[in-house]
């Protein structure tokens, strides 16, 4: 039965650091069988755990269709690497890439690398801004169809369908393009936690799923039109944003986990939200527990799909594919004429 | 013997015109040649690194090295669909930083099984720093002596938890790095992942005897290989460490046919294949730093000389004296008389084992046998088949003559390569 809109839900699968595969990959194909539109895996280098984006790419060509969302921190890192790493999980991954802007804000960390100090969350946060920012344009600095391969004049790719980014931010600066191509969604899904304001601002200029906190229905509801309405103030659609609440919970017994499929179906009821992100206390005894407790009411109630309808994770979303903003900007008619003959010499297209 | 494979990049190695050319991006590529090479019991798969895509007068060079995946996402997926082969990263020690690198190292260790392998680069131009928050360059002197403070420092954090998985602050001050703190991941299966050096120069072998598990180079023949050899083991005994702790692997194409006559035709049609008319002017320029883009490739060489000041190249390591290169080229085109392209055939291009698969097992053999190395890296000149006839035709012969395993002996690279695990100095 076709559900109206959706329901997005999503999984934390972090907790206790584990450096095993397999442990990780089991929660995602468990997230998987419960058709939750994402996992994330939370990361930090203030405490003991690996490298989220690692453990995500590891987890990948064992799973098909789960969406994968590592946290991934921007202020010590370097953006150029952040975005080759991010457009290289989606290619393994074959489009079900996303990842969590996250900063480091304290000295602990800053000692980690050496370089600079530990500085306030709005510039932090201004700065993940920024990253997000590059690491999209860079995503587009390959257009979709760069790759030509004309054994005529030996060109494997055009070089007039790559692009410099020319970036320039308070802290950094890349030249560009990216040195990997066109990811498969065009863009990776960027996730935000919103919750505090500095990122809430961040996440409604770059985010395409926003996740706050909330204690009531009332309170997420308010939150979702706000994010909404100041998105649409930097000129996004609001459409093509999803706000989920991320939920803690704590689930022992099937009584819980049905319980917690209504508080769902509740606040769902209620325009709370896209969706909801939840964040086990106990991952391997709750996630079994919401994969085959909470999962089948939703299911029931029909405010759940049954499969993935589409591969990507923005296809789970329902959040469109963007166009390269370099390709959408080059003079028209330039492509016509031989995007028309490439695709009579390769009427399957790319994949 | 040991053996790895590389993933070739689009370049003049290989041959992506070629009907059975798949792509260069999508996974299935790598897991294809991967899988072929765990199937031939090689010790490793290897990965090259881009930072900046090269430019040529002034643009984006199409057709030199052009799209590919980061390296240790691309290795960590790899091994959810390997069991033993190693898994080699090509990482800048210019445009990262120690923390983060030992980080995502150790966690591809762990996540792999005791598997991985850094192949420690450095870089020297401002083109490619641009990219970067660093931005700027270091001297090629500062490259070597941040690139071996790189490596120390990473040994430090990968000891700084013990082997029984209890964790202590570390603390290092250098000239280059002033960090200190806890790292986040356990001493991983291998101890320390392998660390590989790629480089002929007198630092990068200095370098590679003080603190590196295989040297990945190029020579062009035996005699050169021996010497190389023989120059780098020599050199290990001041820091302390055996002959076998270091291993010399050279990048190697190879080209297998039916005959010797067959096979000597096919690497002819390979590489006119890989030195295109247009790949000959390029190879061309990238001597003369000049435009030569209106001179015939089925002609002579240019009589005008290389313009020493040239930037036409940005983004590749020039050569050193393009005079003397191209003083070479013109005795060599007069000599034999060749056209450009035809001289730039004969110039380029890496050793090649070319014959049939006994006379190519046969060889690769003698090269080793005669210290002229320990294994080789093979290159193939197709994505992502390039493997399978090696696999298939050599790899039996090899395990028939008693130099090359039939089953690996232990789940780690290290335990691949004959290297101890290092001893923790905790």
């Amino acid at each position: 039965m076709p559900v109206p809109r959706p329901l997005h839900l999503a999984a934390e699968i972090g907790g206790r650091p584990r450096y095993d595969a397999g442990h990780y990959t089991r929660l995602a194909l468990l997230a998987e069988r419960g058709n939750l539109d994402f996992i994330t895996l939370d990361d930090s280098f203030a405490r003991p755990g690996p490298d989220a984006l690692a453990v995500l790419a590891r987890v990948a060509p064992g799973t098909g269709r789960i969406g994968l969302v590592p946290a991934v921190t921007t202020t010590h890192t370097e953006p150029f690497h952040v975005s080759s790493a991010v457009a290289t999980l989606d290619w393994v991954s074959r489009g079900r890439a996303g990842w969590r802007t996250a900063v480091s804000d304290t000295a602990a960390e800053a000692a980690l690398f050496g370089r600079r100090d530990a500085a306030p969350h709005d510039e932090l946060w201004h700065e993940a801004g920024e990253v997000a920012d590059v690491a999209a344009r860079l995503w587009d600095s390959w257009d979709d169809d760069a790759e030509i391969r004309d054994v005529a004049t030996g060109r494997f790719i055009d070089r007039d369908r790559l692009h410099y980014t020319d970036f320039t931010g308070r802290t950094f600066s890349v030249r560009g393009p990216a040195i990997v191509p066109r990811p498969p969604q065009g863009h990776p899904v960027t996730v935000v936690d919103g919750t505090g304001a500095a990122a809430r601002e961040t996440a409604v200029r770059h985010a395409d799923v926003v996740l706050v906190r909330a204690e009531d229905p009332v309170t997420a509801r308010t939150c979702r039109e706000e994010i909404r309405n100041r998105a649409a103030a930097h000129g996004r659609s609001p459409d093509q944003l999803r706000v989920l609440v991320s939920l803690p919970v704590e689930l022992h017994t099937g009584a819980d986990a049905v319980g917690l499929a209504r508080l769902i179906a509740d606040w769902y009821e209620q325009d709370a939200a896209d969706g909801f992100h939840l964040i086990p206390a106990d991952v391997e005894r709750d996630l079994p527990l919401i994969v085959d407790g909470t999962v089948p009411v939703l299911q029931h109630h029909c405010l759940l799909r049954r499969f993935y309808p589409g591969a990507t994770l923005r296809e789970h979303l329902g959040l469109a594919r963007p166009a390269g903003r370099y390709a959408a900007r080059s003079p028209g008619g330039r492509h016509a004429p031989s995007a028309a003959g490439r695709y009579a010499q390769n009427p399957g297209g790319r994949p | 013997m040991h053996l790895a494979a590389h993933f070739p990049g689009v370049n003049s190695t290989t041959v992506w015109t070629d009907p059975r050319s798949r792509s260069q991006i999508e996974f299935s590529s790598f897991e294809h040649l991967a899988r072929t090479a765990e199937r031939g019991r090689f010790d490793f798969f290897f990965l090259a690194e881009g930072l900046r895509l090269r430019e040529h007068r002034g643009r984006i060079h199409d057709l030199d090295v052009v799209g590919r995946p980061e390296s240790i996402t691309l290795l960590n997926a790899l091994a959810a669909v390997t069991d033993r082969l190693g898994l080699a990263a090509t990482v800048n020690a210019t445009f990262n930083e120690p923390y983060e690198l030992a980080r995502r190292l150790a966690t591809l260790d762990h996540l792999s099984g005791g598997r991985a392998a850094w192949n420690v680069v450095t870089s020297s131009d401002a083109f490619t720093g641009e990219n970067f928050r660093r931005g700027g360059y270091l001297d090629r002197a500062d490259r070597y002596t941040r690139a071996a403070e790189f490596v120390a420092t990473a040994r430090e954090l990968w000891d700084s938890w013990s082997p029984d998985g209890s964790p202590s602050p570390f603390a290092h001050t250098g000239p280059h790095f002033d960090i200190a703190g806890e790292f986040t991941v356990p001493r991983s299966p291998q101890g320390h992942p392998v660390v590989i050096q790629a480089g002929d120069s007198d630092e990068g072998r200095e370098f590679a005897a003080s603190s590196a598990d295989v040297i990945f180079t190029r020579h062009g023949t035996l005699d050169a290989g021996r010497a190389f050899y023989a120059d780098t083991k020599r050199r290990l005994a001041k820091y302390g460490r055996e002959p076998s702790e270091l291993k010399i692997m050279p990048g190697v194409s190879y080209v297998l046919g039916d005959t010797a006559a067959d096979a000597q035709e096919r690497a002819a049609v390979i590489r006119e294949q890989q030195v295109s008319p247009q790949n000959a002017i390029l190879a061309l320029e990238q001597i003369w730093g000049r435009d030569l883009s209106s001179y015939d490739p089925d002609g002579p060489l240019p009589e005008v000389d290389p313009d020493p000041g040239s930037d036409v190249v940005q983004g590749r390591v020039g050569v050193a004296d393009p005079q003397a290169v191209a003083a070479k080229w013109r005795a060599l085109s007069r000599e034999k008389g060749l056209s450009i392209r035809q001289t730039v055939i004969e110039t380029t291009g890496r050793q090649s084992f070319i014959g049939t698969p006994e006379a190519v097992a046969a060889e690769l053999h003698e090269f080793v046998r005669a210290d002229a190395a320990d294994g080789f890296v093979l290159v193939p000149h197709l994505t992502p088949g390039g493997l399978d006839d090696f696999v298939d035709r050599v790899v039996p012969l090899l395990q028939e003559r008693g130099v090359f395993r039939t089953e690996y002996s232990g789940p780690t690279l290290r335990s691949h390569l004959g290297l101890a695990e290092p001893v923790w100095k905790g």
